[in-house]
């Protein structure tokens, strides 16, 4: 009964079929006692930002390797401030070059976590971060 | 700002926060929940069950699709249940993977849930989502549970056409005469039917079929609210009226004898057999319509949702009436054997009267 959760979607966007990053964090998130909705390959920024509204999610990660992050990113966070969830954390994996963090970081971004990046650092900070929407919702 | 009117009026993300809120369980969620009930009991709910891999959710996928795609096309809501890790709380909700081809349908609403502990194939709170969605106007409400196996029957209660969904090369005959899952089905379905071993499944079910009408026993062992203590073996003690209910849920059931579940042959991924099973769920949902089914199976969902209730409400007020001390030591001698968990109920509940 009346308990809360974290609820965070992993996705995918745009074309590249790598997913093994993505399950990996999933996979982390979920035995940190999360509740992981995973949509699965090629989707678009709607899609993605449509299943953050109807799952109500503090979180979303988004794992991307097809070098496409500076269209597909301020997408999301466009379509999701439109929905009114600009409070929703987004956060980055996959080949992100090291000159574009910055920006990404100004848009809103809230992590970027390239390879060798330790599940618990990610887990921690999407838990502080949940925490911080859930306790202002 | 009142939730409950923004998702009378509409608005996806106070019904997607609802949601939340009638999930947790909180004051406000069910106070929402409460002026929303008025407005709940139009829509039609339609259970999905059966073993892991069998494709519920890639059936579900498609019969939301033929319902969007009819000549009168119906608001659909999905409700897909997933597991819950008993061991990290946490859980992998990955119905959506076999669903994208809902997206971007303002008639469709998709929400996961994990069953956060609950034994039964659904969450707790999985019936209070549908009644949210019910109020929210979706005509159909497509509820998927957890991979289920043989004794997973809560959506029986919940959904007024259940469709059991398995795939060839599961299991042999005996599995098929097992009571359990099995026993819930209005609709049979053999999904995947484009792979080697379909008739001999098909075999098996009609046969199945042939031997026993759903049996009046199928509610008997419930599940019971994990955290309620069994109150049973104290013969005398029988205020609650969960019997009763349990008799008019299997009740139900025993009257349906005239249903004789069909079995449909569907291949999901291609779409095959989805509008005849469309018309079986039509042709199911008309029968309970026509000898007053429909009603008898609102009538023992809501008794046994109004006994779960009532057992929380009961338990609830007897932990506030009771000192903690006196419950410390009545368990202090139960476990020191003193006392049998009976004579302990015994004592708990008369202590309290005094």
């Amino acid at each position: 009964m009346g308990e809360q959760k974290i609820r965070v979607l992993v996705a995918k966007p745009g074309l590249d079929g790598h997913d093994r990053g993505a399950k990996v964090v999933a996979r982390a998130l979920r035995d940190a006692g999360m509740e992981v909705i995973y949509t699965g390959l090629r989707q678009t920024p709607e899609m993605i930002a449509e299943s953050a509204l109807q799952e109500d999610v503090d979180a979303v990660g988004l794992s991307i390797l097809s070098g496409a992050h500076m269209v597909l990113v301020p997408r999301v966070l466009d379509l999701l401030r439109t929905n009114g969830q600009s409070n929703v954390c987004v956060f980055l994996g996959g080949i992100i070059p090291d000159e574009d963090v910055p920006q990404l970081l100004a848009l809103g971004v809230s992590g970027v976590y390239g390879p060798g990046t330790s599940t618990d650092q990610i887990v921690n900070d999407v838990r502080r971060l949940a925490a911080g929407r859930q306790a202002g919702a | 700002m009142d939730l409950a009117q923004e998702v009378l009026g509409g608005n996806r993300l106070a019904l997607a926060r609802l949601l939340t809120q009638v999930e947790n369980g909180t004051p406000q969620g069910l106070a929402a929940l409460e002026a929303l009930y008025p407005h709940t009991g139009k829509a039609q709910r339609i259970g999905v069950t059966g073993p892991p891999g069998t494709g519920k959710s890639s059936l579900v996928n498609q019969l939301a699709l033929h319902l969007r795609r009819s000549d009168s096309p119906r608001r659909v809501a999905i409700l897909a249940v997933d597991p819950t890790s008993p061991f990290t709380g946490g859980a992998i909700l990955g119905d959506r993977v076999r669903m994208r081809d809902l997206s971007g349908d303002p008639g469709v609403f998709i929400r996961s849930m994990a069953s956060r502990g609950s034994l039964g194939g659904l969450a707790a709170a999985t019936s209070g989502l549908a009644a949210v969605l019910d109020a929210a106007g979706f005509d159909v409400i497509l509820i998927e549970t957890v991979g289920a196996g043989q004794a997973e029957v809560d959506i029986a209660r919940l959904a007024h056409t259940v469709l059991v969904v398995e795939a060839p090369g599961l299991g042999d005959d005996i599995q098929a005469i097992k009571a359990g899952i099995l026993e819930i089905a209005d609709i049979l379905v053999i999904n995947k039917a484009d792979q080697p071993g379909v008739e001999a499944t098909e075999r098996a079910l009609l046969g199945m079929l042939q031997l026993a009408h759903p049996s009046p026993h199928i509610f008997r062992d419930e599940r019971r609210h994990h955290h309620l203590p069994d109150l049973e073996p104290v013969g005398q003690v029988s205020y609650l009226p969960e019997t009763a209910a349990k008799k008019a849920a299997l009740q139900v059931s025993a009257q349906f004898d005239d249903w004789i579940p069909p079995v449909q042959r569907t291949v999901a991924i291609e779409g095959q057999g989805i509008a005849e099973l469309a018309t079986q769920i039509e042709k199911h949902a008309a029968h309970l319509h026509s000898n007053g089914g429909w009603e008898r199976r609102e009538a023992a969902r809501l008794q046994s949702e109004l006994d779960e209730l009532l057992q929380q409400a009961l338990i609830a007020r007897w932990r506030q009436e009771t000192p903690a001390a006196h419950y410390e030591a009545v368990l202090e001698r139960l476990t020191r054997r003193m006392l049998s968990p009976w004579q302990a109920v015994k004592e708990l509940l008369e202590g309290d009267r005094l």
